[in-house]
């Protein structure tokens, strides 16, 4: 059969072609015009809490450390007022196979492909899900295809980027580098269509199920390490999966009162899909790039519904910026002998800002390392954004342009997590779920449960800013 | 540079996949004047070709794919870099300001 294979065709056929590489038929969780039963979706689609369990153990994927960053607690100690400065704790991802908390997702993903009859996986992504799919499907000796972008018009190739594509060329991954723009999507659609292989995305049911281990991990080496649950745990920010799965997770471990912080990379005025800025920024992920668009409107993922929903577990949300990270990777390393990152410090460095917040007594627990490498480091990072001309050098973050300057702290009390105003994010989505409605302006009551569900806004308060998009219920 | 390559040998090809005037709809300004490309490594399926040539490679899940061929043997040539300047003395400072003096004896 000879199918149409430009651009606007291929898009037009994105349904059909995520229904069969998906294996799951969304449509059937639908309850209104936006509102959908997000958990029954979970439970029917995903895998229960003791399946995941078992599926990442003959994996090898999870119970990996939880460690006491002392020295880094004695430093927030130091500069906090007294009796505060809570113990902050990491939970050490890098011991999993390909080196990320990522291959929680994917040994849940690459299992059920394999469950399914699939004969391969593709992922879209540029990120550390890629060597996590290519990692797991080497195991289960299926194919595996990355779709990553990497380089800009003049070709130069994010270094990050290309490290991660290096690591999955490693586990016997087919990768396809492409150059900066969204169409990355109509290629990933294109090589669905011609492979028939299964959809790993990050955001379906069984991605965020296999991240609840992270959260009931957390949960009881916390109780076994310091006779209580975490306080907090704060969570890198990008397309939700982490923080969703990891706030599901403390939940069904019975500690709700545990506070879920989200944190997010500073790269507001860098545009994601301008050629220009795509080599003028560090980090590849956990940045607000993602983090913003992805809180105020989850179902902009590559499935038609995203199984990581942020606003619904994020009790507040924060920014650190780039040089702020770098201090803190490099004092990792310094100070507690843990060479990780830079991506996955988003979180402890916004730990170590309010850590300083909290009670002496109290644990922080950042949910996450990830592997350093060449191209994957601080050092790398650094370099390249001078050959890209942004000016590096010592003094106050608070300064900071993304995309002008990187800003190394002369002193860690000037590290600062900037609270983000998550009533706005809330009203944002609002306004989304809104449009997304075009020209019928009506929902049901159904939408407004829904709406009051994914966004833990009053129903009083979702009604009325309904009303403000001009649409009726 | 080598600039022959023969059957099998892993190579680099690289594709326009959309030109400048095809780009989609919501892409800005800087990134729609310009093509979206691709590039993949595989192993050359002709018997010989030379760098620029249009020729097919088998990828590492058996698929083949034609395109011009940039690069025999590619390296993966990320490094480190040089310990930059601005990060060099974070860990002494912060040793000194624990009262550790710089030094970790």
């Amino acid at each position: 059969m000879n199918r149409a294979m430009d651009y606007a065709s291929v898009m037009a056929r994105r349904g059909e072609i995520m229904r069969s590489s998906v294996g799951i038929d969304y449509d059937t969780f639908t309850t209104g015009r936006i509102a959908f039963d997000y958990e029954r979706m979970m439970s029917e689609t995903g895998y229960a809490l003791e399946e995941v369990k078992r599926i990442q153990r003959e994996s090898n994927v999870g119970d990996t450390p939880l460690i006491e960053l002392k020295n880094l607690t004695r430093l927030v100690r130091r500069i906090s007022g007294p009796g505060k400065g809570a113990r902050i704790f990491v939970k050490d991802e890098a011991n999993n196979p390909a080196r990320s908390f990522k291959d929680r997702r994917a040994s849940l993903s690459v299992h059920n492909a394999l469950m399914k009859g699939y004969k391969g996986v593709v992922a879209a992504t540029s990120g550390n899900y890629g060597a996590a799919v290519a990692s797991q499907a080497a195991r289960k000796n299926l194919s595996c295809i990355i779709v990553q972008e990497v380089f800009d018009s003049k070709g130069f190739e994010q270094p990050e980027i290309a490290e991660k594509g290096r690591a999955c060329e490693a586990f016997g991954a087919e990768v396809l580098q492409l150059s900066v723009g969204p169409e990355l999507f109509y290629v990933f659609l294109l090589v669905l269509e011609e492979t028939g292989f299964f959809n790993a995305s990050l955001y379906t049911p069984f991605s965020v199920a296999g991240i609840e281990t992270l959260g009931t991990e957390i949960v009881e080496q916390s109780r076994a390490l310091t006779g209580r649950n975490p306080d907090a745990i704060v969570s890198t920010h990008a397309g939700g999966g982490i923080t969703t799965g990891t706030a599901r997770g403390v939940i069904k471990a019975g500690s709700p009162d545990t506070l879920i912080i989200g944190a997010s990379v500073n790269l507001q005025g860098l545009h994601m899909a301008s050629d220009h800025d795509f080599n003028r920024k560090s980090f590849t992920t956990g940045h607000t790039g993602f983090g913003f668009p992805f809180a105020i409107w989850p179902d902009r993922s590559d499935v038609p519904r995203n199984a990581a929903r942020v606003l619904r577990y994020l009790d507040s949300y924060v920014t650190v910026t780039q040089g702020s990270v770098f201090y803190i990777t490099e004092a990792l390393a310094q100070l507690e002998g843990l060479e990780r990152g830079p991506a996955g410090n988003t979180s402890l460095t916004a730990a170590f800002s309010i850590a300083q917040t909290m009670d002496e007594d109290a644990v922080v627990v950042v949910n996450e390392t990830e592997y350093t490498g060449a191209g994957k480091h601080p050092y790398a990072q650094i370099a390249f954004a001078k050959k890209m001309g942004v000016e590096v050098f010592r003094g106050d973050p608070a300064e900071e342009k993304p995309g002008k300057n990187i800003i190394i702290p002369l002193k860690p009390e000037q590290i600062v997590a900037d609270e983000v105003d998550l009533g706005r994010l809330r009203e944002s989505y609002v306004k989304n779920a809104c449009k997304s409605l075009g020209d019928k302006t009506v929902m049901s009551d159904a939408d407004i449960d829904f709406l009051c569900e994914d966004t833990r806004l009053s129903r009083k308060m979702a009604e009325e800013r309904v009303r403000e998009n001009g649409v009726s219920f | 540079m080598q600039v022959q390559a023969r059957r099998g040998d892993w190579v680099q090809v690289h594709l326009v996949i959309l030109e400048a005037g095809d780009r989609a709809p919501q892409v800005p300004e800087d990134t729609a004047k310009v093509p979206l490309e691709m590039k993949v490594k595989g192993c050359l399926v002709e018997e010989t070709a030379g760098i620029g040539d249009t020729v097919s490679v088998e990828t590492a899940v058996g698929r083949k794919i034609t395109g011009k061929m940039v690069a025999i043997d590619p390296p993966y040539d990320v490094g480190f870099g040089p310990p930059p300047v601005e990060l060099r003395c974070v860990g002494a400072e912060l040793r000194r300001f624990l009262g550790q003096e710089g030094s970790r004896s």
